[in-house]
């Protein structure tokens, strides 16, 4: 099978954050939260400080590169909580059929109706800034889409001779939904996962921007952002590698996601050939 | 010994706020190791009666009355957990489609090997061996490679080959197969249904066979029921059927059959047809239901219902003016 060029950029995009994150306090040059120098306050970009200093002289390159850690772990885990969540309620409502239906239907017709960045901004106003609410808030909020998709994937799947004919053999309700139905919604699942994450790792940046993500002094790229915000025009340099670093990795992403589709949706691959 | 029995079966397909009767005062008694075959055309209510025995008529389909009883338990009175240990291990049943009925993205010896876990407790290694086995019973060459085959990769005999492995797999006392031939070839229709009489002779199982194709029906079942709109409207044996038809639907059908040598195969002739379509359930015609498209029928047959004539020989036939 050839491999798109989609999912070659988008994947190696994606692998070099996630190598950056793994191998942060090796290729680091100094520690993100305690190595301030006053006496390199602003440094610009040079040769001893890749990507410049920050107003307490704190290397930028070091903070950006212990930042994929943060923004990668929200990323994949709260997206996967989303996956989960979605799946779970899609899946059964579309079998089931019937008042769940209708239940699940209504909760994601009202999940959709509201901002989900709005109701993630309340819930960590509740639970309190950190690492563990960003999960929880990113995780509940996002997974709307990926309940439609396993709803309607279900719907369509469970009329199959295959799915009928496991009914007659006698598997049970629960192993028709594991066994038959979700090998085989699997793979727009992976897409719109994949999608999704770029999405929640914005969502993140945007969440510690407005300063209820992760706090100063530890770096994620929406903190050190948010933090650049006053020198936007005096240290430009504050804002344009978080920022690159966050453009880069959802561009990977959604370029990772399309190429997934590509070889996953069975249509979509006809249509090229 | 009774194994399966069908008495005055009725069932309903509810349409908004009323009710219209799909099968209707459908009796048959299939015994161990029997085969019986239900002949007729599409939305007769065949598959509808076969769902039924296995307890999967679904809304707006419903039991409306009568029956279903294996060794004397009646299954409407069933529960669903006991439904569906009973499916698979003693009611097994076949599709028509090889190519859909099995899921493509499992290994063909997983979902044989499926069986034995679900309703045999076996554990893995030992439902991939007894997998193989099957495989190697259904006369699938090489079943060891072949096991680890996906859908896609056989062909329709082959698949449906597969399929008949999966039903016979916990030996179920009863298989229903439901126009299990007609999406194959010719030449493999009959290499199939020489394996599944051969296997189920083995087995001791009976068949149920569902077909439109009176021929076929005939050379594999011991008896047959001809349904039309719903209704049974001849049982017989199979050879009784042949030689010398009942019901003017019947005898249709059989002289519908082009058959080697005879002038019609040759050529000289057109085939025989019966003229007319089948009603739908939404409106019977009163009387005797095939009146409208009977040669035969008389006034009589156009206002009251035919009632059931016990033939010589055994079976039965509804008709006002059978024989």
């Amino acid at each position: 099978m050839k491999l798109g060029a989609n999912l070659i950029i988008g994947g190696a995009l994606f692998l070099l954050a996630i190598v950056v994150g793994i191998l942060a306090p090796w290729i680091a040059h100094t520690d993100p939260v305690m190595d301030a120098n006053l006496m390199f306050a602003e440094e610009p970009p040079g040769r001893e400080f890749w990507f410049g200093t920050d107003a307490q002289g704190r290397d930028i390159y070091s903070r950006v590169v212990h930042g994929a850690r943060i923004s990668l772990t929200v990323g994949v885990f709260a997206q996967l909580i989303n996956t989960i969540i979605g799946t779970a309620l899609g899946l059964s409502a579309g079998y089931w059929g019937g008042w769940w239906d209708d239940f699940v239907t209504g909760l994601t017709n009202l999940l959709l109706a509201i901002p989900s960045l709005i109701f993630a901004l309340a819930i960590m106003a509740i639970l309190g800034p950190g690492l563990t609410s960003l999960l929880i808030a990113l995780g509940l909020t996002n997974w709307s889409f990926t309940c439609r998709l396993a709803r309607a994937s279900a719907l369509s799947l469970k009329s199959q001779s295959y799915v009928q004919a496991s009914k007659v053999l006698g598997y049970s309700h629960f192993r028709i939904m594991l066994t038959q139905l979700l090998p085989n919604m699997l793979g727009p699942l992976i897409v719109i996962g994949t999608l999704g994450m770029g999405g929640t790792i914005l969502a993140e940046a945007a969440l510690s921007f407005l300063g209820l993500g992760i706090r100063p002094p530890y770096p994620s790229w929406g903190s050190m952002l948010s933090e650049a915000r006053d020198q936007i025009t005096t240290a430009p340099w504050l804002s344009v590698f978080p920022g690159m670093a966050i453009f880069l990795t959802v561009l990977g992403l959604n370029l990772l996601g399309d190429g997934l589709r590509d070889i996953l949706d069975p249509q979509s691959r006809s249509r090229r050939l | 010994m009774t194994l399966l029995a069908v008495e005055n079966l009725r069932i309903d397909l509810a349409s908004g706020d009323k009710r219209h009767v799909a099968v209707d005062e459908v009796s048959f008694e299939i015994a161990r190791g029997e085969t019986f075959g239900l002949v007729g055309e599409s939305g007769c209510g065949k598959s509808i009666t076969a769902l039924a025995i296995m307890g999967l008529l679904q809304r707006p389909l419903m039991i409306g009355g009568g029956a279903i009883r294996l060794d004397g338990r009646a299954i409407q009175d069933l529960d669903q957990d006991e439904l569906q240990r009973l499916r698979g291990k003693r009611l097994a049943m076949i599709f028509q489609e090889p190519m859909t009925a099995l899921n493509p993205l499992l290994p063909v010896g997983r979902q044989i090997a499926e069986m034995f876990i679900l309703h045999e407790g076996a554990s893995w290694r030992e439902a991939e061996r007894r997998a193989i086995e099957v495989l190697a019973r259904v006369r699938v060459p090489a079943p060891e490679l072949r096991a680890r085959d996906f859908p896609h990769q056989l062909s329709g005999g082959m698949r449906q080959r597969v399929m008949i492995a999966i039903a016979l797999a916990c030996s179920p006392d009863l298989l229903i197969a439901d126009e299990p031939t007609t999406a194959l070839d010719v030449t493999v229709q009959s290499e199939i249904i020489d394996l599944m009489r051969e296997l189920c002779a083995a087995n001791g199982t009976a068949i149920l066979m569902i077909s439109h194709d009176l021929g076929l029906v005939a050379s594999m079942c011991r008896a047959v029921g001809v349904m039309y709109a719903g209704r049974l409207v001849e049982v017989r044996s199979s050879a009784d059927v042949f030689k010398a038809p009942a019901h003017p639907y019947t005898r249709g059908l059989v002289a519908s059959l082009p058959r080697l040598g005879s002038r019609a195969a040759v050529g000289q002739r057109r085939l025989q047809e019966i003229s007319g379509v089948v009603p739908s359930i939404a409106g019977f015609p009163p009387g005797c239901r095939f009146n409208p498209r009977c040669e035969r029928a008389t006034d009589v047959c156009r206002t009251d219902e035919p009632a059931i004539t016990s033939l010589a020989g055994g079976g039965f036939v509804r008709c006002h003016h059978h024989g």
